[in-house]
């Protein structure tokens, strides 16, 4: 079977848009081919820092023969109907087509299309050119004579002004070959602006740069490998790592492994080859963070470490592109020229820092803007120091600690070392703070309030350090709630999800108590875009119950239970749901989807709430649904619960009273919600009925003292108690009994299991 | 190659390309002398057809304001040239205690339109002339894009590296004064001090032999620069007065506007081309450097910041849409 080789040979690619380039190629080819009624084996594509390759195996040589018949109008039909017979048919004149009977329609006339298969080669003739011309480039230019504008006495022949190719940077050569492997390929002529494929490549910028003649994909990857480019990127990242661990090791130190570093210096080179060189211990008094960002950032260097004693040692490894004649000893003096001259820059922004206290630093923040509308860096800084203040007692943090964090938290931003690394906000701060003498807390809390960045990331676990994060989160996310710019869709520019997420994670993570609706109106005190604070404060709760709950689902927590445990907020909630405001994706807590919720439970005669509703008002120890910490405990005693024998069979009465009731409620059309009458029980009821009547209450009891003191297993394993109450109800007791009020007052009965499981989660809800 | 320094020491090495010879007279190499390197960059590019001109003679923040780069890249005509180009960036002074950096630097600009095919090489090719061995070196394209907001442009290329070393910025401009580049032009822009220290091999910008002689005859670049960085850096942070600097920047804001104004008015008028771009130009360039001064002096915000760009922005865009309308602009 053929194979299919394409090269597109460019000016240097940008490492970062490799990978997915040789991807893109491959695709659009492979696809291409399909379309055109091509099949083939395997392909796979290549990048290097001037070329992208394709190997395309096993194509098939033609595409299949096409015979397609059309159905045509009438016979004697009107004549522009045959014209556009004729016309979709490609036929010339209505006597090329057939005319066929038809018992009951009459004559029609009918065409046959034949599409003859066509050569591999005529088809990726015709791909490739709009395969280079549609290349999805996150950026792409133009570039030399052919981007003159047409019209010009200036312009050579052929320019095309701004419609000329586009690629990410000047193409220089296309090669495309094609033909089975017992023969000589060919090259498959294509012509795009001033290139003419062809079979020949280059190697090496500077080490081979000869043209090279190319059979197929093996003789092309063993010719370049000759020529000095390791075509594979893969394979270069594995000769970086091999190399520069080797290096490593027999000076006894070891590789900061970086991924992301490894990746695009594979992406710089085509023939990586590694060396150490070294810089002036003396810089290592500069952070080690500084240091290491330094050398990655601006010279794409690894940095190493100690073996022994994991410390950053005065060594680096850089990855030229160049067997250099003298062994490398130039590549590595210029390079520890630029890096001690980087350093020497680093060092002096560190010290020109130190020289400054904090608080002046923060002084500089008066002129930033945060938002339009939030206003200055300061003055969010102020907000976040009283909110960090109050928050404080509760985490068992000194407020004084707290507010001094937060007031020098954001205060690193205008100094130089942060203007010259964004990423190393905070860092600095903690660096600069321990050197003007400030407690430990208050100088971990400057770098930790940040935390988490993602999902990888610890949360801050100390008092001080928890204030802080939560106080600035808390504000950020108040803050543009208050001004309406929350997050659509995909679209969430100022990280708000993240934000939440974040102070999720940190109430869970250090198992805090904190009602969220008090911290909000708090916090929505201070926003200067305030309006409608008691919606807004709503609207972000709703919020944070979506994103605990995709929080949790993400930690494996089964969705029905949450669900469960959510349908519980819009009962509890003293608050009037926020009906109509479209929260579509915040189901079940503070009334969003109560309506839903609200379904399952037919409205009370008369309209009044229903009993469930009115009775958890009543009680002060309903859930809790703005403390995330007892939602999370709740969902987790229940599957613990659902787990066990007790919780699967309980499962299963709690279904059979749902569904007996669900039917009689339908066939009678009302509620049976409410208060059985007890004294016709004792009068009239059976011995199982008065029994259940007597476990129902007394499990209430001990539920709602459980309950109070937040012992969720407790309550749940008080639920279990009913079960052989219910059993032996359902076993000897007709509830469908001929005495009418008899059998009124067994549904009320079954409602008041309902009611007394729902006040530990909404059962309903729970599937499988 | 007529007119070049031919001298005794030559003779003996025909093989030698022309470029060399220069750099045979030892002062004259670009190793050992700044002003060595400036005069081979010139000849290797005055040998390859550039038109070398001389530097604008107006205070700019960067090589590509000479109006032979901005106003030359638009329009379809050929166009190749070299200079050097004294830069001011008023932000970047360090009163001449940075080994590194600058208020006062030089570059080298080309621009050569349309980009030719070989530019890569011929780029190369000069760094090889100021004795840069691409044997031994290590010497890479790392992407780099280009965006001037207050020109209005942008290009993609490369910062160009030696031993990990930023020598030069290599760019395909693709827009210019708001105007798409047809054709194409590719600019590179040498940053000459820093590849000074890296070819002479110190570590100190003040340092650096500026006419490579030695003893009693050397002239070092901080004998040349050295109190010029210190008072303008005085300047530029505590001295300048700001009310002044924003008047003359609305002064030089409003002069531009009139010139394009009166020239397009000619222009309509007698159907002809405009006659006042390149003064309007000059008035652009003068706002945008008051603007680095007020900068540099810290009395404008994040938000009127961006203002001001979009003000010599306006400037710049105006300016080539007039250049269009001259014969150097295609018209």
């Amino acid at each position: 079977m053929p194979e299919l080789l394409i090269e597109l040979f460019s000016e240097e690619i940008p490492a970062r848009m490799q990978a997915r380039a040789a991807e893109d190629l491959k695709r659009l080819v492979t696809d291409g081919l399909v379309e055109a009624g091509l099949t083939y084996e395997g392909a796979k594509g290549f990048a290097t820092p001037r070329r992208l390759a394709l190997t395309v195996q096993g194509v098939t040589a033609r595409s299949a023969d096409l015979r397609e018949e059309r159905r045509g109008p009438r016979v004697g039909a009107p004549e522009k109907a045959v014209e556009g017979f004729l016309r979709a048919a490609g036929l010339s004149s209505i006597e090329e087509a057939r005319i066929e009977s038809d018992p009951k329609k009459g004559d029609f006339y009918l065409a046959t299309i034949e599409k003859p298969g066509r050569a591999a080669e005529e088809i990726i003739a015709e791909l490739l050119p709009k395969v280079i011309r549609g290349f999805p480039w996150p950026k792409s230019m133009r570039w030399g004579a052919a981007s003159a504008p047409t019209d010009s006495r200036f312009a050579a022949p052929g320019a095309e002004g701004t419609a000329s190719l586009r690629w990410v940077r000047p193409l220089r050569s296309i090669l495309c070959s094609f033909g089975p492997e017992t023969e000589d390929p060919e090259v498959i002529e294509v012509a795009i602006g001033d290139l003419v494929s062809s079979n020949l490549t280059f190697g090496h910028r500077f080490m081979a740069p000869e043209p090279i003649t190319v059979r197929r994909f093996d003789d092309y990857v063993a010719k370049l490998e000759a020529a000095k480019v390791v075509l594979d990127a893969e394979r270069r990242q594995n000769i970086i790592a091999t190399e520069a661990k080797n290096l490593a090791f027999a000076q006894g130190l070891e590789v900061v492994e970086d991924k992301g570093l490894l990746e695009e210096v594979a992406g710089l080179v085509e023939w990586p080859v590694v060396l150490m060189g070294a810089f002036d211990k003396g810089f290592l008094d500069i952070p080690q963070e500084v240091i290491r960002l330094t050398i990655r950032q601006n010279q794409k260097c690894f940095v190493l470490k100690d073996a022994a004693n994991d410390a950053l040692t005065s060594r680096f490894l850089l990855v030229a592109n160049l067997e250099a004649s003298d062994g490398g000893k130039e590549i590595v003096a210029g390079n520890e020229r630029v890096i001690a001259a980087r350093l020497a820059d680093a060092r002096f922004f560190y010290e020109q820092d130190l020289a400054t206290p904090l608080e002046e630093w923060g002084k500089k923040l008066s002129a930033v803007t945060f938002h339009d509308k939030l206003g200055t860096q300061a003055q969010r800084v102020d907000r976040i120091a009283r909110l960090a203040s109050a928050l404080a007692p509760l985490l068992g943090a000194r407020h004084e600690a707290a507010e001094r964090a937060a007031r020098l938290a954001k205060a690193d931003l205008p100094t130089g070392m942060v203007g010259e690394f964004p990423e190393l906000q905070g860092v600095m701060g903690r660096y600069y703070a321990r050197a003007q003498g400030e407690s430990g807390h208050v100088a971990d809390a400057i770098r930790d309030h940040y935390k988490p960045q993602g999902p990888g990331e610890a949360v801050p676990s100390e008092p001080v350090a928890i204030a802080v994060a939560l106080a600035d989160k808390l504000d950020t996310l108040t803050g543009f709630w208050a001004i309406g710019e929350k997050p659509t869709g995909s679209k969430d520019p100022y990280a708000l999800r993240r934000a939440a997420l974040g102070v999720i994670r940190i109430v869970l993570e250090n198992e805090l108590r904190l009602s969220l609706k008090p911290l909000f109106a708090d916090a929505l005190k201070a926003a200067p875009a305030a309006s409608g604070a008691h919606e807004v404060a709503a609207d972000l709760l709703a919020f944070f119950a979506d994103r605990l709950k995709v929080h949790l689902r993400e930690e494996g927590a089964r969705h029905d239970l949450i669900d469960a445990v959510f349908a519980l907020g819009q009962a509890a909630n003293p608050d009037p749901p926020l009906q109509g405001e479209g929260r579509g994706e915040a189901p079940g807590w503070d009334g969003a989807k109560s309506a839903e919720s609200a379904a399952s439970l037919p409205p009370a005669p008369g309209g009044a709430t229903s009993p469930l509703k009115g009775e958890e008002r009543s009680k002060p120890l309903g859930p809790a649904q703005d403390d995330l910490l007892v939602i999370v405990r709740r969902v987790a005693a229940l599957g613990q619960f659902l787990d066990s024998e007790d919780g699967q069979n309980l499962l299963t009465s709690y279904r059979r009273a749902a569904n007996i009731l669900r039917a009689e409620e339908k066939k009678d059309g009302i509620s049976h919600e409410g208060e059985p009458d007890h004294a016709l029980i004792h009068q009239s009821g059976q011995e199982e009925e008065r029994r259940l009547l007597a476990v129902i209450e007394s499990v209430e009891a001990h539920v709602a003292a459980h309950l109070g003191e937040e012992d969720f297993a407790g309550a749940m394993a008080q639920l279990a108690e009913l079960r052989p109450a219910v059993d032996a109800f359902f076993d000897h007791v007709t509830v469908n009994a001929e005495d009418a009020a008899l059998r009124a007052n067994r549904l009320k009965l079954l409602s008041r299991i309902r009611v007394a499981m729902h006040k530990v989660a909404d059962f309903s809800k729970i599937g499988g | 190659m007529a007119g070049s320094l031919r001298g005794a020491t030559v003779r003996r090495s025909r093989e030698i390309k022309s470029i060399r010879e220069t750099a045979a007279l030892e002062h004259m190499s670009p190793r050992r002398s700044f002003q060595g390197l400036i005069l081979t960059l010139q000849r290797y590019w005055a040998e390859r057809g550039c038109v070398i001109l001389q530097p604008y003679d107006m205070e700019v923040g960067a090589g590509t304001f000479h109006p032979a780069t901005t106003l030359r890249a638009l329009g379809p005509r050929p166009w190749n040239a070299a200079y050097m180009q004294p830069s001011r960036r008023p932000t970047d002074g360090r009163y001449g205690e940075n080994p590194n950096r600058l208020q006062h630097y030089y570059q080298f600009q080309v621009i050569l339109k349309p980009s030719p095919p070989d530019l890569q090489e011929l780029y190369l090719g000069s760094l090889e002339a100021i004795g840069i061995d691409a044997a031994i070196h290590d010497i890479r394209f790392v992407e780099d894009d280009w965006e001037s907001p207050t020109l209005g442009a942008w290009g993609l290329g490369w910062e160009c590296w030696c031993d990990g070393m930023e020598v030069s910025q290599f760019t395909y401009f693709q827009q210019v004064c708001g105007f798409d580049c047809a054709p194409v032009a590719g600019e590179l822009t040498y940053g000459l001090e820093r590849l000074a220290m890296y070819v002479q091999g110190v570590d100190n910008v003040f340092d650096l032999n500026f006419n490579g002689r030695e003893g009693a005859e050397k002239v070092s670049y901080g004998e040349v620069f050295l109190q010029a960085e210190r008072e303008y850096s005085r300047h530029n942070f505590e001295h300048a007065n700001t009310e002044r600097l924003l008047r003359h920047f609305q002064d030089a804001e409003a002069e531009c506007q009139a010139l394009l104004a009166t020239g397009r008015a000619e222009a309509e008028r007698d159907g002809g081309p405009h006659r006042m771009v390149l003064p309007a130009y000059d008035q652009c360039i003068k706002a945008s450097h008051i603007f680095n001064l007020l900068d540099a002096r810290g009395v404008i915000s994040p938000t009127e910041r961006q203002n001001y760009i979009l003000r010599v922005r306006g400037l710049a865009i105006a300016c080539g849409e007039a250049w269009l309308m001259t014969e150097a602009g295609g018209a």
